[in-house]
């Protein structure tokens, strides 16, 4: 039977895990290489990387990084960040990442999901989308969850799909810092629409919100989070053998 | 010295990585004499069917793979690399395999009921047919490797080492003599995946 994942995200700005992670044992808790490897050695099934620099001699550092993260730690890549082209997905995929995910590159050309799909194969493209409840309706929402695009997720989302994205990020940014558990009408919502695997994020603040999310939304394939790993507050150890004791299949690390 | 065949599809880079992390001497090459020359050879490969088996067989990678398999070298196909060891795929139509194991590759959603979400992506337990490959030789009951991908072999019921549960019993490792292949990445599946390319590297 297929595991439930279990997706930390680091934000990396200049080299450098961003968010205060506090960590003991770890030497550098800012270096994305071992953050990376002691998520992994604790059980992550996936990382996610997300590029929030903003300048071109930037993206160098963070290529230098992904390409270290990827010659240490073996297990599936996620970048994102600054993906608006095809030249992008290039660019971070040789540096050893498995999949891409595009937000507002693809917002802002469509088209991007189609031509990477084509290219590079649906399993690559993870189209992931910040949504909001705008008058009762799901709203696709650009720029970090600033700008309303007026788009209706649930259209937006299938059409990702359609083009060829093989995988989805739902944030609710209703839920999202909030830490009261994950967005479970939302993402009820969005898996009754695609048949891709749908991954949840944004308003885990503990073991529960997990244990909550696979157990009401049994669709949902997995559960990505940031401070609540970053912080100790929950190790992904913890959190899976729980998830193991309420019969929810999970990857246990010996 | 293992041979990582370059045809132009797919991101090698984790592959070399995890072998050099375990001490295997590997080198990314399309050069002929380099793959005649190396004691193994792995066929990687994403993407789709069509457009890699293109690629494989315009370049004459494709013979020299089959031959140099023909002549014992052990092979092991990973993801669609493992897909192109067979006769055929019906991925977008019908599209020519190596023909190194009998069998073919069919979509996952002929296969399986709604529930099942495709692509088939993320980690999944293995059961090994006995007697286990020597391939599978450091592994355990249930450890689990990661997958992605939305097209299977089938009909290959000879050749089936290993199995994973997604609706129904998939095929997630085979051999036929010197040739293996693995439909999961095992430089994507921590140290379980390691322990798998060790085992393909001790072969002898």
């Amino acid at each position: 039977m297929i595991t439930k994942r279990i997706i930390p995200c680091l934000d990396v700005r200049n080299g450098r895990v961003v968010k205060g992670v506090n960590f003991e044992g770890l030497k550098d808790v800012s270096s994305p290489v071992e953050l990376g490897k002691y998520y992994s050695d604790n059980g992550a099934d996936e990382l996610v990387f997300y590029d929030i620099t903003a300048s071109y001699e930037d993206r160098t550092i963070f290529t230098d990084i992904l390409r270290e993260v990827a010659s240490t730690i073996f297990i599936p890549l996620t970048v994102g960040g600054g993906i608006n082209s095809l030249d992008d997905f290039d660019r971070v995929l040789k540096c050893g990442a498995d999949k891409v995910s595009v937000n507002s590159g693809a917002i802002k050309n469509p088209d991007l999901i189609y031509q990477a799909a084509k290219r590079y194969g649906d399993q690559c493209v993870v189209l992931s989308t910040d949504v909001k409840r705008v008058d009762g309706t799901f709203k696709v929402f650009s720029k970090g969850g600033r700008e309303n695009t007026g788009m209706d997720a649930l259209e937006w989302i299938k059409r990702g799909v359609d083009n060829g994205a093989g995988e989805i990020v739902l944030n609710s940014i209703d839920t999202d810092g909030v830490k009261g558990g994950f967005d479970l009408e939302m993402l009820s919502a969005v898996c009754d629409i695609v048949k891709v695997p749908v991954i949840a994020s944004g308003g885990a603040g503990k073991i529960q919100d997990f244990v909550d999310l696979f157990n009401k939304i049994p669709d949902v394939s997995a559960g990505l989070a940031a401070s609540i790993f970053h912080f100790g507050e929950v190790t992904i150890r913890d959190l899976k053998l729980e998830l193991n004791k309420n019969g929810i299949p999970v990857r246990l690390i010996k | 010295m293992i041979a990582i065949v370059d045809y132009g599809v797919g991101n090698l880079f984790s592959l070399v990585s995890s072998l050099k992390k375990i001490g295997v001497d590997a080198v990314i090459t399309s050069d002929k004499m380099v793959i005649e020359n190396a004691d193994k050879i792995i066929l990687p490969g994403v993407g789709a069917f069509e457009d890699a088996s293109r690629k494989l067989f315009n370049s004459g990678l494709a013979e020299l793979v089959v031959n140099q398999a023909k002549q014992g070298k052990p092979l092991m196909g990973i993801c669609l690399g493992m897909q192109m060891l067979f006769d055929k795929s019906y991925e977008y139509g019908e599209h020519k395999g190596l023909g190194l194991i009998r069998g073919e590759v069919r979509a996952l959603k002929d296969n399986l009921s709604e529930k099942y979400r495709i692509p088939h992506i993320g980690w999944n337990a293995l059961k090994f047919s006995m007697p286990k490959s020597p391939i599978f030789k450091y592994l355990e009951d249930g450890d689990c490797v990661y997958f992605v991908h939305s097209y299977y072999a089938t009909n290959c019921t000879n050749s089936v080492v290993a199995t994973t549960e997604y609706g129904f019993d998939v095929t997630a490792a085979v051999a036929s003599g010197n040739v293996y292949g693995c439909q999961f990445h095992p430089e994507k599946s921590g140290d379980v995946g390691l322990k798998i390319l060790k085992a393909f590297a001790e072969l002898e």
